[in-house]
C-alpha cells in the first residue's frame, strides 16, 4: 500500500543520477586522455634523451645510433625500396606461418578431442616438443630444407604449433559436459556436439590463442631469417651487426616493433568485433 | 488409458573405477502408464539421475531391461538440471536445436515452435539471447526445446533445482500445469518432497545406495485438478509429506 508514495518521492530526484552518470563519463574520459598523454610523454622524452645523449657525446652514436640517424636511414630505405622488400618478405612469412599454425592446430586439437586414446598417446610427445627451445631445431631445418622461404616458414610454425595444439585441446575439453549431454539427449552424435557446442563455445579460446600465435610466429620467422635468409628484417639485423651498421639494426628493430603491434592489433579488432556481435 | 508406456525390469547398474565397484541400482522394476506423472524421490546420491539416464538410453543397464511402448520409442524428451541454452544462439535458434540436429526442421516444426512460444509467453523473446531472460523464462525455453521434439515420454532431472525458491515455486507450478494439460507421460526426479507431491500422481521412494524401490505411494489430492500451487493446500498434503519424510529419513538414519 505504502509503496506508491516511496516511488513517487524518487521521481523528482531522477535528474541527479543522469548528472552523476555524465560526471562519471567525464571522469572516465579525462583519465583516458591523461594516460594517453603520459604515454606520449614517455616516448618523446626517451627519444629526446637518446638524441641529446648522442649529440653531447655521452653515448657513441656509432654503437647506439640516434633517432635522427634512424630516421634518415629509414627514408633512405624508403627511397631505394629496400624497406618494402625486407618488410614485405618478413610480413608474408609471418602471415603464412600464422595461418598454417592456426589451421593445423585447430585440426589437430579437433582430432585429439574426437579420440581420447589418440590424445593419451600423443600427450608426452606434445609436452616434450612444446618445452623444447625451438631455435635448437632451426639448424636442422636448414640442412633439410635449404636456405629460403620454406625453412623460415617452418621455423615460424615450429615455435608456436605445439603450444597452440595443447591450448586449443584444453579449451575444447573444458566445455561443460552437461551441454554435451544435452546434445546427446536431443539425439545428436559426437560430430553434432563438436560443431554445435564445442566449436562455437571455444571461439574466445581460439581468438586468444591466435594472439599468442601471431607473436610467436614472428619470433620464429626472425630466428629463421637470422640463420637462413638473404632478405627480411631478421637478415638486416644480423647483417647490420656484422658490418657494424647499427643504424640498420636499430631501424629494423623499430620496424619489427611496429609490425608486431600492428598484427596484434588486427586480432584484437577481430576479437572486439566478435564480442560486439555475440 | 491404463496402457503401460515404460516398463523397467530388474535394472541393475554399477559404476566402475580402479578402486572398485560402486553399486548404484539394484533390481529396480516399475511401470509407468500413459498420461501418468511419476515422481522419483530418494536420498541424495542414491542413483536417481543414473536411473533416468538409463531410461533415456544414455547409459546401458548392467542387467535387466527397459521396455518402451512402440509409440514412444525414440521419442523421449529429457530436461536437464540447468537450462543449458547455448548463449551464442537466440532463443528461437535454441529451441530449434533438436530438429536441427535430427534434420527434421520443417515448416510444421517452426509453426509448433511458434505456438509453444506463444503458449509459454515467450514470443517477445524469440530473437533475444538467453542472457537477457530470467531464470524462470530460461527454464521455460528449455522446456520448449524439449517439447518441440514432440516426446511421448518426458524425463525431468531436477529441472528446478538451479532456480531460487520463489522462481522455483512458480516455474514448477507453470511447467506442471503445462505438462498436465498436454497429457504427456512424465517422470520427475526431485529431492523436494513437496514438489513431488504437488506435481505427481505417484511417488516412487528409492532407498540409499545401492538404490532399490522402497515404496510406491499413489498421490490422490482432493484438489487434484487445480494448480500445483493450490495442491500444496490440500488436506492430504501434510500427511503425505510426513509419510515421505519418514520414508526418506529412515534411509538417512538406518544403517
Amino acid at each position: 500500500m505504502n509503496r506508491k508514495p516511496i516511488n513517487a518521492s524518487h521521481a523528482p530526484l531522477r535528474e541527479s543520477p543522469l548528472n552523476a552518470q555524465q560526471l562519471y563519463i567525464k571522469k572516465h574520459h579525462r583519465h583516458h586522455h591523461l594516460v594517453a598523454m603520459l604515454r606520449l610523454l614517455v616516448l618523446i622524452s626517451f627519444l629526446t634523451i637518446w638524441e641529446c645523449a648522442g649529440r653531447f657525446e655521452i653515448i657513441d652514436t656509432f654503437f647506439f645510433s640516434s633517432p635522427c640517424m634512424v630516421l634518415s636511414f629509414f627514408t633512405e630505405m624508403l627511397r631505394d625500396g629496400s624497406f618494402f622488400t625486407h618488410t614485405g618478405i618478413t610480413l608474408l612469412e609471418t602471415l603464412i606461418s600464422f595461418l598454417l599454425i592456426t589451421a593445423v592446430s585447430i585440426l589437430f586439437a579437433t582430432l585429439l578431442w574426437y579420440s581420447k586414446t589418440l590424445s593419451e598417446i600423443t600427450e608426452p610427445f606434445l609436452v616434450v616438443l612444446n618445452s623444447l627451445p625451438k631455435s635448437a631445431l632451426a639448424p636442422l631445418f636448414i640442412v633439410w630444407l635449404g636456405t629460403g622461404v620454406n625453412t623460415i616458414i617452418v621455423a615460424g610454425i615450429s615455435v608456436a604449433i605445439f603450444g597452440s595444439i595443447i591450448n586449443l585441446y584444453t579449451g575444447f575439453k573444458s566445455v561443460d559436459s552437461e551441454k554435451l549431454k544435452l546434445i546427446k539427449t536431443l539425439g545428436g552424435n559426437r560430430f553434432d556436439a563438436f560443431h554445435k557446442v564445442v566449436l562455437p563455445s571455444s571461439i574466445p579460446t581460439i581468438l586468444s590463442n591466435m594472439k599468442v600465435n601471431i607473436g610467436l610466429a614472428l619470433v620464429g620467422v626472425i630466428i629463421g631469417e637470422f640463420l637462413a635468409a638473404r632478405r627480411g628484417l631478421g637478415y638486416l639485423i644480423i647483417y647490420g651487426s656484422q658490418v657494424f651498421q647499427l643504424n640498420m639494426v636499430i631501424t629494423s628493430i623499430i620496424i619489427l616493433c611496429v609490425i608486431a603491434m600492428g598484427l596484434y592489433q588486427c586480432i584484437q579488432w577481430a576479437e572486439h568485433y566478435y564480442k560486439k556481435r555475440a | 488409458m491404463n496402457q503401460s508406456v515404460l516398463e523397467c525390469k530388474n535394472i541393475c547398474f554399477s559404476y566402475h573405477n580402479l578402486n572398485g565397484e560402486t553399486k548404484a541400482l539394484t533390481n529396480i522394476s516399475f511401470q509407468v502408464n500413459r498420461g501418468e506423472f511419476l515422481a522419483i524421490v530418494g536420498p541424495s546420491g542414491c542413483g536417481k539421475s543414473t536411473l533416468l539416464s538409463i531410461i533415456a538410453g544414455l547409459l546401458k543397464p548392467e542387467s535387466g531391461e527397459v521396455l518402451l511402448n512402440e509409440k514412444e520409442q525414440g521419442h523421449i524428451g529429457y530436461m536437464l538440471q540447468q537450462d543449458h541454452l547455448l548463449e551464442w544462439r537466440t532463443i528461437w535458434k535454441n529451441i530449434l536445436l533438436g530438429p536441427e540436429i535430427n534434420k527434421t526442421l520443417t515448416k510444421e516444426k517452426e509453426k509448433l515452435a511458434d505456438k509453444l512460444l506463444a503458449d509459454y509467453g515467450l514470443s517477445k523473446f524469440k530473437d533475444k539471447k538467453p542472457c537477457e531472460l530470467s531464470g524462470g523464462m530460461k527454464q521455460r525455453a528449455a522446456l520448449i526445446r524439449t517439447m518441440v521434439m514432440e516426446p511421448g515420454l518426458l524425463l525431468l532431472d531436477e529441472p528446478f533445482s538451479a532456480l531460487d525458491y520463489q522462481t522455483r515455486l512458480s516455474v514448477s507450478a507453470d511447467i506442471g500445469t503445462i505438462i498436465r494439460a498436454s497429457g504427456i507421460t512424465a517422470i520427475l526426479i526431485t529431492h523436494d518432497l513437496s514438489e513431488a507431491i504437488s506435481l505427481s500422481d505417484r511417488v516412487l521412494v528409492l532407498s540409499k545406495r545401492p538404490a532399490r524401490i522402497k515404496n510406491d505411494i499413489p498421490i490422490h489430492l482432493t484438489l487434484k485438478d487445480s494448480s500445483p500451487l493450490a495442491a500444496r493446500n490440500a488436506p492430504e498434503f501434510q500427511d503425505l509429506f510426513n509419510l515421505l519424510w519418514k520414508e526418506i529419513s529412515d534411509e538417512y538414519n538406518g544403517t
